[in-house]
């Protein structure tokens, strides 16, 4: 390599041409800066404006107010109460121990409430909120506001928490309320619904119908700094409440109904046969919904599930039983209808050969010669086993289904198990059997294969009474349509509704629910459900298995009663059916209280006043006792019992009807929800 | 001159369009940290006042050095500076920790701001004694390289990624300017892509490493580290063309741009004065820079066209490493804008580089235009 040597001159003239080289780099540079921030400042403008501004302006949700739930009249069944309360948002949350434990001194909390938190924490996520109390008085709500620079992660706010005035009473009617769920977010991804006490719909009417009652979320725009204090308040949209729901229920007639079924498992549907408006939907025993809306404790729910009178489960939907002997009214119009005489005679001996196989009447003794009115009123048997075994399941079947038997309402519910109205293609279907007498038989009186829900029952008493085909309707609406007539002879009907009031007031089986109310006759129909092996409790119970020893009870029978009054011009129609009752009997005497409630509300509450002193208090003062004594019987270390009925000492079983077909009963098909 | 006879010629004789200019950049500083403090004088903008009139006033005395004296006294002072940030990398030692100023009592002292004009002075003043002969030899590189690197090595080691960033490209540019062999300058370039990987996994610690990552990918961790970019890309973004008007820009003032009154005032700015603000500032510092590189091609001798360019571009570096980092060119790598963010030390240093521009100027004024063969 041949080295250039430089000159001072040339060296001069190197560095004149760097520094120009230099000076000329500088000015690109400056001037690709400049493009640069031209490039941030307009042509990127106006998406760092949304960001200056997403960084500037935190929108708080204001949670709409839920609509209220009321009655036919007016009468508020869920409301809102003003509510101080106090969540945990986990992400922003520390040292979780740390923060309960102190909380927890703060807030005075039970132990079992601490579990829960912690136990809720652990499973939560994100900016879902986990309840730490909710209804504090201001004290205490004030005690955590003023700690709360040292209390990362806590959110105390004020709001409002759904209440229902009667509690257990309408517990099943209206569901509850509950925090969302990571499902309901990921479903919804609405904002609103990881906002601190805010609740949606979880069961019921309330989940049902969420979208109503829900209203809209309004939004309070604040300026803040980036450590979050608040600069000032921008601009504010109010919220929407959420619209009233208008039920067709009587909010009176359900808590009289809740309060008359006592102690007893069962439950009660009232409808109003102009229209089909349904006045009480009851099913008792029953959580109280606002344990819900608060958040219910570990021991309460614990509590609940292992109740053997299954408090969860709304049994005027979904409790399936054999209807018994409700169904003879059914029976008889299908036979007026096949032109069978109303006059014509069966001699009932007490017993009745199928085969090889002997089917007997309740009444051992047997009510000899009987007709058809005679044969409703004592309830016979074997009229009904000679007469519908020559009448076929086909037509049984037929009328069941016009009555409404099987069949699933057009209501908003969360879910409806149906039952099932048997014939021979469902048996060939279901077991790949063909439909034998025998079947018939056991079909004649209810058992068997039928399974019906209370309220199907009640739309049969109701179908009956009125002649027209009656659907069901929670929600009030202005339409004034009478439902159309059904296609059954009024004549057969009108028959048949003398033997009803013949039940009641002419001897029959049922005169226990004659009304003390002057001029107002109820008809109804007694029914006997066998439980067998199968019952609704074991068939659910199988996560409750706390049956123990208390198998009597579960053996009995269950008892039902359909009605409708007055008996001439029918208003009102009503099923009662309690579980392992024994017999129909006790199901009438509630379902005589209720329907004098609807015509002497005086004397219906003297009578349930007289009750209720026996039982030992209203429906809360009852369960406030059950539940302490569940957490005395938990504290003491005893394996959990069922807890048992209070006061009341099960009395012998009456002598239930038919029991010798008991190897005929196949059993108890599942069914469809 | 005419003008002697009204105005003392010692004040005549100032470079006032210089002068004019850095009171522009610096008087709008004021405002901007006037603003950042929330419409306030204080903490900042006082503070900074009279930070900037004191050092002005040092660099005009310090104008009337001679080139000589300069001369004399560059490497000695290079020497100096060095020693002490040694010292520094000590005594940071023991401490435990990256310390960046020595305590003498009264001021704090930062060796490693002294060392970017000191680079300057020495490389320029090895470069003035090497014969004009040697200048493509192996001798012409070797030694100026070192000078450079023992620095440029000890800041990094504090960590200042930033400052050896500075102090290296202002030695190469005397090294350019010195007449090296231009092959040099390209390979290494092409040496410096190559070796920028293995830099990156053996010499950088790891918030510095962290820092480059993000600043390849600023939405990787918007809310950590690359939180900085993120809103000051947001602040000059949304101040649009004219700006969101003094006083009113929400993100200095809710708090949600960091550092907005030292290394991120530019976005501060931006935010309320929009793009024009912006390009005021980088024209007003380009003129600066051209009035420096202007003085290099008066000056007399090859010491002081070196060291004049070599302080003008110490100047431009620190507008551009800060201006790139601001908009998200560059990683954070904690430059202030000279004369604009708050803090002493960048207007000492900017003050000392233009008080050696001045002094060279009036060199050249005083022996003429004369060029010397």
């Amino acid at each position: 390599m041949t080295r250039k040597v430089l000159t001072e001159a040339q060296q001069g003239f190197t560095f004149t041409r760097r520094a120009l080289f230099i000076g000329g780099a500088q000015m690109g540079i400056g001037a690709v800066l400049a493009g640069r921030m031209a490039w941030l400042a307009i042509a990127e403008n106006a998406h760092y404006s949304d960001l200056a501004e997403s960084n500037r302006v935190q929108s708080i949700l204001v949670p709409p107010r839920r609509g209220w739930i009321v009655d036919r009249s007016g009468k508020p069944i869920a409301v809102n109460r003003p509510d101080l309360r106090v969540d945990l948002i986990p992400d922003r949350v520390k040292d979780a121990d740390a923060l309960i434990a102190t909380l927890r001194a703060i807030l005075d909390l039970p132990e079992d409430e601490v579990e829960r938190i912690h136990e809720d924490l652990a499973k939560a996520a994100g900016y879902r909120p986990v309840q730490v109390a909710s209804n504090l008085d201001w004290d205490r709500y004030a005690a955590v506001n003023l700690r709360l620079a040292d209390l990362p992660g806590v959110a105390p706010s004020r709001g409002f928490a759904r209440h229902y005035p009667t509690g257990p009473a309408v517990g099943h009617l209206v569901g509850y309320v509950g925090a969302a769920s990571a499902e309901d977010y990921e479903r919804e991804k609405n904002p609103l619904l990881i906002t601190p006490g805010f609740r949606i719909g979880k069961e019921g009417l309330e989940k049902t119908m969420d979208a109503t009652l829900r209203g809209r979320a309004g939004a309070k725009r604040t300026e803040v700094t980036a450590r979050g204090r608040l600069v000032r308040e921008l601009t504010m949209r109010p919220e929407v409440p959420g619209k009233y729901l208008h039920l067709t229920v009587d909010a009176g007639l359900q808590d009289y109904a809740a309060r008359r079924l006592g102690d007893q498992s069962g439950s009660v549907v009232v409808i109003d046969v102009a229209k089909g408006d349904m006045l009480a939907m009851a099913s008792m025993p029953c959580y109280d919904p606002n344990s819900f809306s608060a958040g219910i404790s570990h021991s309460e729910w614990n509590m609940l599930s292992a109740d053997d009178h299954l408090p969860l489960v709304n049994k005027t939907l979904q409790g399936l039983y054999p209807p018994g002997s409700t169904v003879k009214p059914m029976n008889a119009l299908a036979l007026l209808e096949a032109g069978v005489d109303p006059n014509e005679t069966v001699s009932c001996t007490g017993a009745y050969r199928v085969g090889a196989g002997t089917f007997h009447c309740w009444s051992r003794r047997g009510h000899g010669a009987i007709n058809m009115s005679r044969a409703i009123a004592q309830s016979c048997d074997i009229y009904f086993y000679t007469m519908m075994r020559k009448l076929g399941i086909e037509r049984l079947a037929a009328m069941a289904r016009r009555l409404g038997l099987g069949e699933k309402y057009p209501l908003p519910v969360v879910s409806q198990r149906f039952g099932t109205v048997p014939d021979a293609a469902w048996k060939e279907q279901k077991y790949k059997k063909a439909w034998t007498v025998a079947d018939t038989v056991n079909t004649s009186i209810g058992q068997g294969y039928m399974l019906t829900n209370p309220l199907q029952l009640a739309v049969m008493a109701a179908r009956i009474a009125s002649g027209r085909k009656i659907e069901p309707r929670l929600i009030h609406e202005p339409n004034e349509a009478v439902p159309p007539a059904m296609d059954v002879d009024p004549e057969h009907l009108a028959l048949v509704r003398e033997a009803m009031s013949a039940v009641v007031n002419g001897g029959g089986t049922a005169a226990v629910a004659r009304l003390q109310v002057p001029g107002v006759l109820l008809a109804g129909k007694t029914g006997s459900a066998q439980v067998r092996r199968i019952s609704m409790a074991d068939r659910l119970a199988g996560r409750a298995k706390a049956l123990g020893d208390s198998g009597e009870w579960r053996l009995r029978d269950h008892g039902h009663f359909i009605c409708f009054a007055p008996a001439d011009t029918p208003r009102y129609a009503a099923a009662v059916t309690l579980e392992h009752a024994g017999h129909g009997a006790e199901a009438a005497a509630v379902a005589r209280d209720i329907m004098t409630y609807l015509f002497d509300q005086p004397r219906a509450m003297r009578t349930l006043e007289a009750n209720e002193e026996k039982w030992g208090g209203g429906i809360m003062a009852r369960m406030a006792a059950k539940s302490t004594r569940w957490r005395a019987a938990q504290a003491a270390n005893a394996a959990p019992t069922a807890p048992t009925p209070i006061g009341q000492t099960p009395p012998a079983p009456p002598p239930g009807p038919a029991t010798d077909t008991a190897a005929e009963i196949p059993p108890s098909p599942d069914v469809p929800r | 001159m005419s003008r002697q006879t009204l105005i003392p010629s010692a004040l005549a004789r100032l470079p006032w369009r210089m002068l004019l200019l850095v009171l522009l950049i610096g008087g709008f500083g004021l405002v901007v940290l006037y603003s950042a403090a929330g419409g306030s004088m204080r903490p900042w903008a006082l503070s900074q006042g009279v930070k900037l009139i004191a050092f002005m006033f040092g660099a005009v005395i310090l104008s009337h050095i001679g080139e000589a004296r300069l001369r004399q006294a560059a490497l000695p002072a290079y020497a100096m500076i060095l020693v002490s940030l040694l010292a520094v990398e000590l005594l940071g030692g023991i401490a435990g920790g990256s310390q960046r100023w020595l305590d003498l009592g009264f001021v704090r002292l930062q060796p490693s701001e002294l060392m970017k004009p000191a680079i300057v002075l020495a490389v320029a003043r090895f470069y003035d004694m090497l014969p004009s002969g040697e200048v493509r030899r192996w001798s012409a590189i070797w030694p100026a390289a070192l000078l450079i690197a023992v620095p440029a090595f000890l800041v990094m080691l504090q960590p200042d990624l930033g400052t050896a960033l500075m102090i290296t490209a202002g030695g190469l540019t005397v090294m350019f300017l010195a007449g090296l062999p231009l092959r040099l300058f390209v390979g290494g370039g092409l040496a410096l892509g190559a070796l920028a990987p293995l830099a990156y996994f053996f010499v950088l610690r790891d918030y510095q490493r962290n820092r480059v990552l993000i600043f390849l990918d600023p939405e990787s961790d918007p809310l950590g580290a690359g939180y900085h970019i993120s809103q000051s890309k947001i602040a000059i973004g949304s101040g649009g063309i004219f700006g969101k008007g003094f006083l009113q820009g929400t993100q200095s003032h809710l708090d949600y741009l960091p550092e907005g009154q030292t290394d991120f005032v530019f976005a501060t700015m931006a935010e309320e004065w929009g793009l024009m603000g912006g390009l005021l500032l980088i024209v007003a510092f380009i003129l600066l820079c051209q009035w420096g590189l202007g003085v290099s091609r008066r000056a007399n001798t090859r010491f002081a066209r070196l060291t004049a360019a070599g302080l003008s571009t110490t100047i431009f570096f620190y507008v551009m490493i800060n201006l790139m980092m601001v908009m998200g060119l560059a990683p954070v790598v904690g430059i202030p804008l000279p004369l604009v963010s708050f803090g002493g030390s960048a207007v000492m240093t900017v003050m000392l580089c233009l008080g050696l521009l001045m002094a060279i100027d009036r060199e050249a004024d005083r022996g003429g235009r004369r060029y010397r063969g």
